[in-house]
């Protein structure tokens, strides 16, 4: 079989240090299982994230992903843009689309890359590395490669904000996404029901507003405990990030006594597809994610 | 007042929606607003919003510009995206908040101090410096923004956390030194810049 080949762009977290790190270490070894080749694109620059709003304006951040754009029509002509961070996608969905209903602002975008030395012709599609599992391999094809089923693992599929909305996933609802659980399930472990599954984590406001955003983190948590999971499981580096770093920092406070592994989505895959802990980027977790690394070390 | 803002003030007199529509991010899109609510219980962090949404959108009609532009408000947005998929008119009230808090910013109108307006800056100028976020570099710039002695005990209350990543891989302590860098630099940077030039000159911010 051939390989699938998307034009890959990891964004600023996902680099080696970075705090998600380990997710891209992960996507790594699960792509290679299903027969994704991601090429990555050269040179790609920062998203602007969503935060980027406020110093950068519009046309500043549009020209953000124009470049990455054009990087990837120049390179990787015809490749799908694929990213795994929501924030990454989201940016260059938008940018995408602004620049496809406005010819003023694709002009200017073009005047301003010029400076780079770039042009777009803004004919390349936006994609979350999860469309690109559900959509082009699907839930058939995610069952495949399993050979260690996750059989008694509990997850609460956390999907937050950014791969559901606004955008979503195949056309699924805003209020309650099943892909997640559907992922979880085909690796062979229960999704169990989860009341918190799209609430915000603060995003970027958990540092701007942190007690503001502890309430939110508080509750994922929580509901999570509540529902009887193992794990919290989520598509979002964002929500990863988070939802399991400020839980020490509620149990200081609160006196909660929080301490509930959340792993990617990717990790998963490739424990069930028989990565060892260390190809799931598993050594990078804060709260080890003890019951998957058993799973991994069969 | 800043010279943008007495321009502006000057130039738009009592329209203030028409000031919006002209020089906000999706600005166009507020009269199309029918005022039902549904935006207004979207928001994760909505008890701090002083005025939801949907009454932001009432006082832009009104041409309550002070009392829009000084707000604190919009710096409340998550970016969760609840209200664009929920509003039966389809406003894409993310963006539009997320520009009017760069309109108010940039007039110098937005609450000093204000923490969301502070690290929003802050990560801009960081990606700007290599096209690239430096995490590190953001973080230590995050925990000093109030000064020195502030910044030494916001990095000591999140210290056990920086330690946990850093053992995690998570967090590289070589990036003060350097770390990610795109490799066309300037070119990353005469692009932002020209950008910049443009919408200043589109929305007489220059
Ligand atoms: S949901 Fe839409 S139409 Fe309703 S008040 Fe909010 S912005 Fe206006
Ligand atoms: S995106 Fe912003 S304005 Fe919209 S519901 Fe979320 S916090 Fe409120």
């Amino acid at each position: 079989m051939s390989k699938k080949q998307y034009a890959f762009y990891p964004g600023c977290s996902s680099q080696k240090g970075a705090s998600a790190a380990n997710y891209t270490t992960s996507i790594g070894m699960m792509c290679d299982k299903l027969d994704i080749q991601l090429n990555e694109i050269p040179d790609w620059n920062c998203c602007g994230a969503s935060i980027g709003y406020a110093e950068g304006g519009e046309l500043p951040r549009l020209v953000l992903s124009a470049r990455n754009l054009a990087l990837a029509e120049q390179n990787l002509g015809g490749q799908d843009v694929v990213s795994g961070c929501p924030a990454c996608w989201l940016a260059t969905r938008e940018s995408v689309e602004r620049l496809h209903e406005s010819q003023s602002l694709l002009a200017e975008a073009n005047e301003a890359l010029k400076e780079a030395g770039l042009v777009l012709k803004n004919e390349t599609k936006a994609r979350h590395m999860v469309e690109v599992l559900v959509e082009d391999i699907g839930f058939e094809g995610l069952k495949k490669p399993v050979v260690k089923p996750l059989g008694d693992l509990k997850f609460a599929g956390y999907v937050g904000c950014q791969t559901n909305r606004p955008f979503g996933i195949a056309g699924e609802s805003f209020e309650n996404p099943v892909y997640l659980d559907k992922m979880v399930e085909a690796v062979g472990a229960e999704a169990v029901k989860y009341d918190q599954k799209v609430t915000c984590c603060g995003g970027a406001l958990a540092f701007s507003e942190p007690d503001k955003s502890q309430k939110q983190i508080r509750d994922i948590v929580e509901s999570a405990y509540d529902h009887g999971a193992d794990m919290i499981v989520t598509p979002c580096q964002l929500c990863q990030a988070n939802v399991e770093i400020y839980q020490s920092e509620i149990n200081k406070k609160q006196g909660t006594k929080f301490n509930m592994p959340v792993v990617y989505y990717s990790q998963l895959l490739t424990v069930a597809y028989g990565g060892s802990a260390k190809d799931a980027g598993l050594d990078g977790q804060l709260i080890r994610a003890d019951k998957l690394e058993q799973i991994a070390s069969k | 007042m800043s010279n943008a803002n007495q321009q502006a003030v000057a130039k738009y007199k009592n329209n203030f929606l028409k000031e919006v529509e002209a020089n906000v991010e999706e600005g166009h899109w507020v009269k199309m607003c029918m005022q039902c609510g549904v935006c207004a219980g979207s928001c994760p962090l909505g008890p701090h919003w002083e005025h939801s949404p949907q009454k932001i959108f009432m006082m832009i009609r009104a041409g309550k510009r002070e009392e829009v532009l000084g707000s604190d408000s919009m710096w409340m947005c998550t970016s969760c995206y609840n209200c664009i998929v929920r509003c039966p008119r389809k406003l894409p009230i993310t963006h539009i908040m997320h520009g009017l808090a760069n309109y108010s910013h940039r007039l110098g109108l937005a609450p000093k101090g204000q923490p969301t307006r502070e690290i929003a800056k802050l990560f801009w100028d960081n990606l700007v410096k290599t096209g690239r976020v430096n995490e590190l570099k953001f973080s230590l710039a995050m925990y000093f923004k109030d000064g020195f002695g502030q910044g030494v005990k916001n990095a000591m209350a999140m210290q056990g956390i920086g330690l946990g990543l850093m053992k995690a891989g998570r967090l590289n302590p070589m990036e003060i030194f350097g770390g990610h860098v795109c490799k066309d630099k300037s070119g990353v940077q005469k692009m932002i810049a020209k950008a910049r030039e443009i919408e200043d000159r589109r929305k007489s911010l220059a």
